[in-house]
């Protein structure tokens, strides 16, 4: 036995793998990150356009955007409020934005904690509800929420506008939290009342901060979804006038640069805080899978 | 919970109500007088708006899909850094959904960069235009939501076991017949799912019908906003938005009995 095993040549590894497999994976293996890389592009394409035609001279007596590049400068940036209405607009998208975020992450916060902790009558019905509130289309939201408003006789505002962003707001910060809240190990608050803290010791020490991480994606899903919100605002608005809103109508006019700059500025505060998420996520790495997909 | 009763749940009833209203156009004092005239009315109307406005989400979601997955899969199974690509996808929504569209309308216009460029190298027609076609409209919607669908997906894809594909690989399945038959059919919740987030907001939209298109691209949301907004047509109007989102409510519901709700539930 031993001598014939010698005889025949005994096949490597690396011979009985399919031989096809191995060559065609050498071009096949580039065609997807180079796909991928082709997608990313056009992502980006109308964001490096807003970028780079920031910077775009106009010579016409009112500065428009268009495609043609008349040469760099900053004009623009330093006359950012040069536009009537536009810092205005601009301005009060970000204090609305930054209201509607905070008090969606309250309500939002305190109704995961109840949905989680608590078997009341009317759960599934929340349940159902929240996903109805994010499913429906959000003309629905804002055609209703309109409708809503003339029959009560409400004049529209910035009131009107705040209920309309925390309304579309909640569900998603509620969500975030939730999936927080699904990994946390009930045996931390026994704890803490074992150890003599009271119930509103324990919440302040040991459940916020626990589901801080939740809350601030829930909040940041919140204020984007906020600042850029277009449709809901359109119809609850009436006469005061968002950022969005101001840039649609302005669109068949033609828009002025500014419009680019403060979009700029945007996006940076938005890169700097999603980089900032990133960091405090890779440092509270005990996060429980789940805490990311939710941010969609 | 109680926010959301008050400032969804009642409105969506007030604006049922409203559609069965009459009104005064000068005073847009509204009666109830169970006038269900407005039904039969605007749909005879608007019918093929709505068609047309679940047609152009349709193909823009099919395309987004097709776009999206091979991405999507690249990043769940090659990609290093997983979190910064996924941060690639969401950096759109940095940038305001009006500006976006507004730089689409710039960059695609008759005279606009991408058109000037193909023209010169005769690639296109002199004649040729994308603006207020249906294809800007549709390719509008799909980069738009184009997040949407690929986070869903991404979930779904991320979650396969990896032990599933080298089991796979194991029993001598080729590459393509693991991706076809394991890992195609493991993803199907992620598809369904961001076919659902893609599709709504999408046969909703009207920005996109507004700035990129035209007067015969015109979908179901412009026409609402208009008889809202423009017309003070309210009666019609909430006519219009029930037929839209009762005609959503059973897409979804079918779709869920399909499916089972809770899948979906899963990716939002």
């Amino acid at each position: 036995m031993s001598t014939l095993a010698q005889e025949v040549p005994v096949p490597s590894a690396k011979e009985l793998a399919p031989v096809p497999r191995e060559q065609r994976r050498r071009w096949t293996y580039f065609v997807l990150p180079v796909y991928s890389a082709g997608f990313f592009l056009y992502l980006l394409i109308p964001i490096a356009f807003m970028i780079i035609y920031s910077f775009n001279q106009s010579h016409s007596a009112l500065p428009q955007v268009t495609s043609k590049w008349q040469g760099f400068t900053t004009q623009w940036y330093r006359e950012w409020n040069g536009i009537p209405g536009l810092g205005n607009a601009f301005f009060l998208s970000i204090e609305l934005a930054l209201l509607a975020t905070l008090v969606s992450a309250v309500l939002g916060t305190l109704l995961a904690l109840a949905l989680v902790r608590y078997r009341f009558r009317g759960r599934g019905a929340t349940e159902q509800l929240m996903f109805a509130n994010i499913a429906a289309p959000e003309i629905v939201l804002g055609a209703s929420l309109l409708g809503f408003y003339i029959t009560l006789n409400l004049d529209r505002g910035l009131t009107t506008l705040l209920i309309a962003h925390v309304m579309f707001c909640v569900a998603y910060v509620t969500i975030t939290v939730r999936a927080r809240l699904s990994g946390f190990d009930p045996m931390l608050e026994q704890a803490a009342q074992d150890l003599g803290a009271t119930p509103w010791v324990t919440f302040w020490k040991i459940t916020l901060p626990l589901i801080f991480p939740g809350i601030l994606a829930g909040a940041l899903l919140a204020f984007s979804l906020s600042i850029d919100d277009f449709v809901t605002s359109n119809f609850v608005a009436g006469q005061t006038v968002t950022f969005p809103l101001w840039v649609y109508g302005a669109v068949k006019v033609g828009i002025p640069p500014q419009v680019f700059v403060l979009g700029t500025a945007i996006f940076m505060g938005g890169v700097v805080l999603a980089v900032m998420a990133l960091v405090f996520q890779g440092r509270a790495k005990k996060a429980p899978p789940g805490e990311d997909e939710d941010e969609a | 919970m109680l926010w959301l009763v008050l400032f969804f749940l009642i409105p969506l009833v007030t604006m049922l109500s409203l559609s069965i209203q009459t009104c005064n156009s000068f005073t847009f004092a509204c009666k109830l007088t169970w006038h269900f005239a407005e039904f039969p009315n605007v749909i005879s109307q608007y019918a093929q708006t709505y068609v047309r406005s679940f047609v152009y989400a349709g193909i823009a979601t099919i395309g987004a899909l097709l776009v999206a997955f091979p991405v999507t899969y690249w990043i769940a199974f090659r990609a290093k850094r997983k979190n910064f690509f996924l941060l690639m996808l969401l950096v759109p929504f940095f940038v305001s959904f009006v500006i976006r569209t507004t730089a689409w309308y710039t960059l695609l216009a008759d005279n606009g960069a991408i058109l000037t460029a193909l023209k010169n190298a005769h690639i296109v027609p002199e004649s040729f235009h994308v603006l207020a076609t249906p294809l800007a409209v549709i390719s509008g919607l799909a980069y738009n939501y184009l997040p949407f669908t690929a986070l869903p997906l991404y979930v779904a894809l991320e979650r396969i076991d990896r032990r599933v594909l080298e089991a796979s690989g194991d029993l001598y399945s080729t590459r393509r017949a693991t991706f076809a038959r394991v890992v195609l059919p493991l993803s199907v919740p992620g598809i369904f799912a961001a076919f659902l987030l893609t599709f709504v907001p999408a046969a909703g939209d009207y920005v996109n019908a507004q700035i990129l298109g035209g007067t015969n691209t015109v979908m179901i949301g412009s026409v609402i906003q208009k008889k809202f907004l423009e017309a003070g047509d309210y009666p019609g109007a909430s006519a219009l938005s029930t037929v839209f989102l009762v005609l959503m409510l059973l897409g979804i519901a079918l779709y869920a009995k399909f499916l089972g709700s809770r899948t979906i539930e899963e990716y939002v």
